[in-house]
């Protein structure tokens, strides 16, 4: 018994010096703001920075590799925490950027030209034809951004068209790079006038294929303020940098410009939790 | 050698009987023609054309974009009525030019005469098959002078004539080689001197007799050229597994025939470089077999290159009242049109019309890892986890598991009890795994 004891306790004491010494010798040297820049990162690890997750941003900014405001979805808010751990000057970074999906073409007013039956999923469906949508520029209403959103911020309404909540929304880009369109586009947080349409084809064309596509008249350039709407190819784009007035909308005769209301004052803040 | 097998394979139902013994019929001029400019794989053809030009049968309307590329000719005698974007075929909008005949179907200088001079040399009969816009006529539309020019350190030995003809409904190449087998081998003949080969097989699957008999008889007086009868099993006509059965060489992932010392022509494409070098008539059209129980009077047709499906279908007594799909190709690896607008081009072998109560409409269901498609795949492939990782988008462990190599037969669709749609996943993976290759230089 006592043998045993006695075995066991000095079993212990010799094992315990050699982790103690293990500790020493192989201790890995770890920069203490990175753990204190991880635990203030969202802990999301969606990629967005374009590293593998938060820790390996929280690395690169602590060993000054990366900017403290790499993170998109943290925004602002977080950029200054990491600023202060960083001893760091952060003057402040433009406005939250929000991801709009610009095209507003519902099956009820976009018409679809063939039985589509294949792999649910808009890349795979643009495979096929272009997609099933008449208008080739259009959301194809699949939902590979709200399969690829990792804060669930797209929703998918009836009628096959993806629709961003501005309050959800972190701006990671996520679904910038996913749509095979191409027609998702980060806009200032604040702004109310969007022009939901990518359609680069001749009026008659579009308006064929869609009934609230651009049909390129011009209209919107003229009552909006010089340089907020420029035409590009058939197609009005918004200049987000110009502040456009609501009234604008009215004027279009497709029904192509939207007044949305922007995203809240608490998310647009920066987000707390 | 002969009646070889691969491994993997399936058995669909043929159903070539609606057609096999229909001889090929010229088809009248029709209304207008679209003329796709991209025809062949590779780099598109640069157009040369433009809206009100009249052009010339046999007129090159487009010139070859690249060394992987091929020119486009003028079928007949008329006027570029129009520019535009048309549903081609294979499954893009492509830009076309449409063509309204003239009704005199003249030809441009030079054309549908005798070759005078003497018998052309290799380097000449590439140069015709270049200027003549061949491409492989058994679907993929591979430049054909790509393929004999191979580099100088891969020794060809072999020249294979790819009249398996696998893929169900399908008898134009059958026909072909009924009604055509000297021009067949005079071509193929013109294919063996260029890459400086004396061993010629042409390989038919069992299923069409009399072709391998016609085929034998015309061979029988060219030194060097043998018939092989080979099993009936799709995809026997796929160039690698062609190659395997014939000869157990195993073309490497990633490779090429020429890798294992083989050429593959397919019998359509001899039959055009015949048509080239001896009448100098390029390439402006092509048998294609209008088949199913959709159509009236399934026929084999004599059409030319732009002949809309419309026009083909309405030369072949029309649809049937519940023709429901329409597929350019065969039901196994074939493109389900959604326009009757399409129109034929250089690789067009077949339109199969099916009736309603023939479609089936499937949702796809998870994988339940029952390996049918691990033992259907002639690819040795494992098409199961391939899907799934596509399902994932995990493309980049798919292209770790050769999803490239893939050769999108259909053969592990076609025996999934969860009706996954497998092509179409493995289309995306590679579309994917290509974009990665770029991005990564």
């Amino acid at each position: 018994m006592i043998t045993a004891v006695a075995a066991l306790a000095l079993l212990a004491l010799v094992l315990a010096f050699g982790l103690a010494m293990a500790a020493r010798i192989f201790a890995v040297e770890t920069d203490p703001r990175a753990e204190k820049i991880e635990e203030t990162l969202p802990g999301a690890n969606c990629g967005a920075c374009g590293l593998p997750g938060c820790s390996e941003l929280a690395r690169r900014i602590a060993e000054g590799k990366a900017s403290v405001d790499a993170c998109p979805v943290g925004g602002e808010a977080v950029a200054r925490k990491i600023a202060l751990i960083m001893d760091m000057q952060f003057a402040g970074g433009g406005e939250r950027q929000v991801a709009m999906v610009l095209c507003n073409g519902t099956d009820q007013v976009a018409a679809r030209r063939f039985f589509y039956n294949g792999v649910w999923d808009c890349a795979s469906a643009a495979l096929v034809f272009g997609g099933d949508k008449a208008c080739t520029y259009g959301c194809l209403g699949f939902g590979t951004c709200a399969a690829v959103c990792p804060f669930g911020a797209i929703d998918m309404i009836e009628g096959g068209l993806a629709v961003v909540d501005p309050d959800r929304c972190t701006g990671c880009t996520k679904c910038v790079q996913a749509c095979p369109r191409g027609i998702i586009r980060m806009v200032p947080a604040s702004r109310r006038v969007h022009i939901l349409c990518s359609n680069h084809e001749k009026g008659a064309a579009a308006r064929k294929k869609c009934s609230v596509a651009c049909i390129a008249c011009q209209k919107c350039v003229k009552a909006a303020p010089e340089g907020a709407i420029a035409m590009d190819n058939m197609l009005a784009v918004v200049n987000y940098e110009i502040e456009i007035p609501d009234a604008v909308a009215a004027e279009c005769p497709m029904s192509t410009i939207v007044v949305r209301p922007p995203a809240s004052q608490a998310a647009a803040a920066g987000g707390e939790g | 050698m002969g009646g070889g097998r691969f491994f993997g394979g399936v058995h669909p139902r043929y159903n070539k009987d609606l057609a096999a013994s229909k001889r090929i019929e010229e088809m009248p001029m029709p209304a207008r023609l679209v003329v796709h400019f991209a025809q062949n794989l590779g780099a598109p053809s640069k157009p040369v054309v433009k809206k009100g030009d009249t052009v010339l049968k046999g007129q090159v309307i487009a010139e070859a974009g690249g060394f992987v590329s091929t020119p486009v000719h003028a079928p007949t005698s008329g006027t570029v009525e129009s520019i535009d974007l048309f549903p081609s075929p294979v499954g893009v909008d492509a830009p076309a030019a449409v063509i309204v005949p003239d009704g005199e179907d003249r030809w441009a200088d030079g054309c549908n005469v005798e070759r005078p001079g003497p018998e052309p040399d290799a380097e000449k009969i590439k140069e015709i098959v270049h200027d003549a816009g061949i491409v492989g006529m058994g679907g993929a539309t591979f430049p054909t002078h790509v393929k004999l020019s191979p580099p100088p350190e891969k020794k060809v030995d072999l020249l294979v004539i790819n009249g398996a003809e696998c893929e169900p409904f399908l008898t134009a190449d059958h026909r072909l080689m009924v009604e055509q087998a000297e021009g067949i081998l005079d071509g193929a003949a013109l294919f063996a001197k260029v890459i400086g080969v004396s061993r010629v097989v042409v390989a038919i699957e069992k299923n069409k007799p009399d072709a391998i008999e016609t085929m034998r008889r015309a061979a029988a007086s060219r030194e060097g050229f043998s018939v092989e009868a080979m099993d009936v099993i799709y995809p026997q006509g796929a160039e690698k597994q062609l190659i395997f059965a014939l000869t157990r060489r195993r073309v490497p992932a990633g490779g090429l025939p020429m890798d294992v010392g083989v050429l593959v022509q397919n019998v359509g494409t001899c039959f055009a470089a015949h048509e080239a070098v001896r009448r100098s008539i390029p390439l402006i059209r092509r048998v294609v077999t209008v088949t199913g129980a959709g159509v009236r009077e399934p026929k084999n047709v004599l059409a030319r290159i732009g002949t809309t499906f419309e026009d083909l279908i309405a030369f072949c007594g029309g649809l049937e009242d519940d023709a429901a799909k329409c597929i350019n190709g065969g039901p196994m690896m074939g493109v389900a049109q959604y326009s009757l607008e399409a129109a034929v081009t250089k690789g067009t072998s077949g339109v199969v019309l099916l009736r309603r109560d023939q479609v089936g409409q499937f949702v796809s269901d998870p994988c339940i890892r029952c390996a049918r498609c691990v033992e259907a795949c002639p690819m040795r492939l494992n098409p199961s986890m391939l899907s799934i990782l596509a399902e994932r988008m995990r493309f980049e462990e798919a292209g770790a598991y050769n999803v490239m190599d893939c050769i999108e037969c259909g053969c592990c669709a076609y025996v999934c009890p969860s009706r996954r749609p497998m092509v179409h996943h493995f289309r995306r993976a590679k579309a994917e795994v290509r974009k990665l290759q770029r991005k990564a230089g």
